[in-house]
This record gives C-alpha cells, sequence and structure tokens, in this order.
C-alpha cells in the first residue's frame, strides 16, 4: 500500500517525509521506587526518567528558603552507542543536564515548596540522535507520574537541516550528516519555548521554518505523552 | 542510612522465627523472574532482568585491546557497575560507592573464578592482541537482592553476546562485521543470595528484608561443573558453619530453577 504524502519533497533516507517524526512509544509508571518514573522509545532511542521530590535539599547550597528547586542528570549508558563510552559525567551530559533542568523548571510550581530539591535522572539506555529532547519529554511526564504541580508538560523535539531541505526529528546518521540541528522544549499549552539550541549552518528563513517544524513534532510528541499519562491513571481514551 | 521502624523489624523477624515471610514466600523461594535479551541494538550482548520489582540492564561491548603480560594468550573481562540515581532515593551520583563495586566485583569474580567465558577464544593473537569484554551494569530499580539480578542479566547477556571475526594480518587486527561468532560461554553461574534475619535464613531477600538483615551471604554455583565459584558474606552480624553449610546446599538445590530462565 502507498501512502502519498502531503508534500511534494523527496523521501528522507530512512523513508519518512519531511515533517514526519520517527515513531514513538511512552509509558509512564515503570519504576518502583521512583515518585515518578517514564520509558520512552523514540526511533532507536530508548530512554528512562526517574523523579525523585520535592523532597528536603540536603545540599545546603542549592537550598532555597522561598521556593523548591530542580536538579537534573542526564547520563548515557556506556552500551547506549557504537563506542563505548566511558561511565560518569563528561562536558557534554553536564551541559545537556544543565539545558534540561532550566527546560523543566517554568512548569513545575515549585513555589509551593520552599527549601525543597526535585531530582530528575535521565538515563539514556540506546542513543541514535535527538536524545536530549527526548530525554526532556521523559522527564516532564515522569515529573507529572510524580504528582508535582505543573502549569503544563514540557516536550522536546529537533528539527534541522538535510541535503538542503529542512527537515523534523533528525535520526542519528542525519544528524552525523546534516548541515544543521535545531533542539528546541516546549509547553505545548501556550507554545513558550523552554530549551532552545542550534548547530550548523541555517540561513534565517530556513530557521524559521525548522522552529515552526519542531514546534509542531513537539505538538504531536505532547499528544503521546498525554496518551501515555490517561493510560497511567486509567482515565477514558 | 535509612531508618527502618522497630516496629517493622519486629514484625518481619517474628514471621521468620514463625517460619513464614511478609510477602507469603517460601524460605527458599524466589520472586518471580523475567529475562529479556538483546534490548540494545548497539550493544553485542545485552539483556534486562526483572526480579521482582528488582530491574537490572546489562550491555556487553567489547573492544580489542594488549593482554596482561602474565597472561598473554587470555581475554580480558572488565565488569562495572552503576547503582543509577533513578533506582532508589538513597542512591546519590558522583563516584562508584562501595556497595556497587562490591556488586561489580562479586559478579565478576563469579564469571572470571568459574571460567564460563572460554578466554583463550577470545585471544587473536597471543601476546599482542585480545578481546576485552567490557560488562556494564546498570540498576535501574532498587528493591533488594541485587546480587543475583545482576548476575542472571550478566549471564543472559552473555549468552546472547556475538563477536564479529577477527584475524591479526601484517600485525593489524582485521574485523570481519559479516561474519559474527557467538561468544564462547562453556557454562553458566546461578548465584543465590540468603540473608539471615532472626533464626531463619531465607533466599533472594525482599528490600524490607535486606534493610533488616543479620547477615548475607552470596554464593556462585556453575551448572554444568556443579561446583561452588564464589561467595561473599556481608551484614554485621556472624553466620554459624551450619548456617553457610545450608545456605550453600540451597544454592545447589534451587540452582536449576534459577538456570532455567536462562533457556
Amino acid at each position: 500500500m502507498f501512502f502519498i504524502t502531503s508534500n511534494d519533497r523527496k523521501l528522507r533516507d530512512d523513508g519518512r517525509a519531511y515533517d514526519e517524526i520517527r515513531p514513538i512509544k511512552i509509558e509512564a509508571g515503570v519504576l518502583k521506587r521512583a515518585d515518578g518514573s517514564a520509558y520512552l522509545e523514540f526511533g532507536g532511542n530508548k530512554i528512562l526518567a526517574s523523579v525523585y521530590g520535592p523532597r528536603e535539599s540536603y545540599i545546603r547550597r542549592l537550598l532555597k528558603p522561598n521556593t523548591g528547586v530542580i536538579r537534573v542528570r542526564y547520563n548515557m549508558a556506556p552500551f547506549s552507542v557504537d563506542d563505548r563510552k566511558r561511565p560518569g559525567p563528561d562536558r557534554r551530559s553536564t551541559e545537556i543536564s544543565k539545558i534540561a533542568a532550566d527546560a523543566l523548571r517554568p512548569a513545575l510550581m515549585l513555589e509551593q515548596f520552599p527549601r525543597s530539591m526535585v531530582d530528575v535522572s535521565i538515563e539514556i539506555i540506546e542513543a541514535e540522535g535527538g536524545t536530549r529532547c527526548a530525554g526532556i519529554t521523559a522527564a516532564a511526564v515522569a515529573l507529572a507520574d510524580a504528582g508535582i504541580p505543573m502549569k503544563d508538560i514540557v516536550v522536546g523535539c529537533a528539527a534541522g537541516k538535510v541535503n538542503d531541505e529542512v527537515v523534523l526529528d533528525l535520526s542519528e546518521k542525519e544528524d552525523k550528516e546534516g548541515q544543521a540541528d535545531v533542539p528546541i522544549a516546549i509547553m505545548p499549552r501556550t507554545g513558550e519555548i523552554t530549551l532552545l539550541q542550534a548547530d550548523g549552518n541555517l540561513t534565517e528563513e530556513e530557521f524559521e521554518e525548522a522552529l515552526d517544524l519542531a514546534m509542531e513534532g513537539c505538538r504531536q510528541i505532547a499528544k503521546i505523552q498525554e496518551d501515555a499519562l490517561k493510560r497511567r491513571y486509567g482515565v477514558e481514551m | 542510612m535509612k531508618i527502618v521502624p522497630e516496629i517493622s523489624r519486629r514484625s518481619i523477624t517474628k514471621l521468620i522465627n514463625d517460619g513464614k515471610r511478609a510477602d507469603g514466600r517460601a524460605f527458599d523461594e524466589r520472586r518471580e523472574i523475567f529475562i529479556e535479551p538483546n534490548i540494545i541494538s548497539k550493544a553485542e550482548g545485552s539483556a534486562k532482568v526483572t526480579l521482582g520489582d528488582t530491574q537490572v540492564i546489562v550491555g556487553v561491548k567489547p573492544t580489542i585491546g594488549e593482554p596482561f603480560g602474565d597472561t598473554p594468550n587470555l581475554g580480558v573481562l572488565m565488569t562495572n557497575c552503576e547503582l543509577l540515581p533513578m533506582a532508589a532515593p538513597e542512591f546519590e551520583p558522583g563516584p562508584p560507592s562501595p556497595e556497587s563495586i562490591e556488586l561489580a566485583r562479586v559478579v565478576d569474580r563469579g564469571i572470571r573464578e568459574s571460567q564460563l567465558v572460554d578466554l583463550e577464544k577470545l585471544c587473536i593473537e597471543e601476546g599482542k592482541k585480545v578481546w576485552m569484554l567490557f560488562i556494564d551494569l546498570h540498576v535501574i530499580d532498587y528493591d533488594g537482592n541485587l546480587f543475583d539480578a545482576a548476575n542472571l542479566a550478566v549471564m543472559a547477556a552473555l549468552l546472547n553476546t556475538k563477536l564479529p571475526t577477527a584475524t591479526y594480518v601484517d600485525e593489524e587486527v582485521v574485523l570481519d562485521e559479516e561474519n559474527l561468532i557467538d561468544l564462547p560461554v562453556v557454562d553458566k553461574l546461578a548465584l543465590s543470595t540468603f540473608v539471615k534475619i532472626g533464626n531463619g535464613m531465607v533466599l533472594d531477600p525482599s528490600l524490607e528484608e535486606e534493610e533488616i538483615l543479620d547477615a548475607r551471604i552470596t554464593i556462585g554455583v556453575t551448572q554444568e561443573g556443579n561446583h561452588v565459584c564464589s561467595m561473599q558474606k556481608g551484614g554485621e552480624k556472624p553466620l554459624t558453619r551450619d548456617e553457610v553449610l545450608d545456605a550453600v546446599h540451597m544454592a545447589f538445590t534451587t540452582k536449576e530453577d534459577l538456570l532455567q530462565h536462562l533457556e
């Protein structure tokens, strides 16, 4: 059976249309000990996220008397990539941890929990391009699963440029061979952007196109997040 | 350090003294086991094991390296363990804790001492190049008895590990990724952990049992070889000779029951 896609641009290496995301699956509440958790498969990515807290901040220097704080740890398993990654934090994962915390923070109503700490852990079990966005997507589901008051979900997706075409959600191969990558995260209800990075070469028009495309991707993924949470809490769909 | 309310310590201990367990299991009964092999396509071998609510993921990655000077014809095994902060509220990121090092070393010792991986077959050119296998243990949910869960996951991962064919040509290793060979695994190891609480010794401790244990003993037994290959005692209280022997006996009698999950 053939599907005629809505555009006349040529298909990508893996057969996707320019505005098509990879297959995605999210499950909420997969870990017993954690207060909240989620498992996400996105293309070849396999990601676990967990949440502990809000709990009393035992790290004095992080404690804020008027609000809670969020800490994120993004970590790649040594076996998640082709050449074994040395365990432990490196510069890349330290940076991603920080921007992931900044991406998630705006949605959380942590003012209700002064002097507390929320610990989010994003574990990349298998990586296939776009792990930071997928990690944030999974972490947001885990935060909701933990019952932390949130203004909105947070959802991440990237767009980029491959073969001079702006495309949605780069695969690992496209990321390596491509000309640009724009990972973003938004709060879908308001469309506010909580994470934005870009690398590569894009014209102004291409950037705008990429941003719009990535936001559209985010909105699609947000539906899957919502479904995962409804399934977890037995809400009729 | 977690504070266990005295009341639950007493109730669990009293149950065990009466020959019962809080979750209704027999003393030599394990929780439910699920093994999912080959869950990581980028790892040459992998598995996820669920033991009760404990979950462990293992990935095996090979690299080519130089053999140790005293074993020029043997491949190298390296086991590393991470108690991920997601697995329990008390696990912290940072350098490996003594607990995670102990876990990695106990699992490593079992595989090494039982010689279940034929390390001679992992030699590519004697004294020059050998396969080095990195076994990475990822604990993602801690609900007691990480030793047995980790060992089972390592066994399952090793049994589905495939390596490219390697040949040594003109001082260089040539890899043939088209022709994969199974990792030479010649035996299987059953690792069984018992804890002593009150007057009883129970197999496969749950988290609440582990939190109040007096003593712990972990025993590795091979399937074909039918030998004890590794043992590790933990906990602040001693064990008597009879308690140790009873535990070893139970490790043998429950071995097949455990290893059948690897079929």
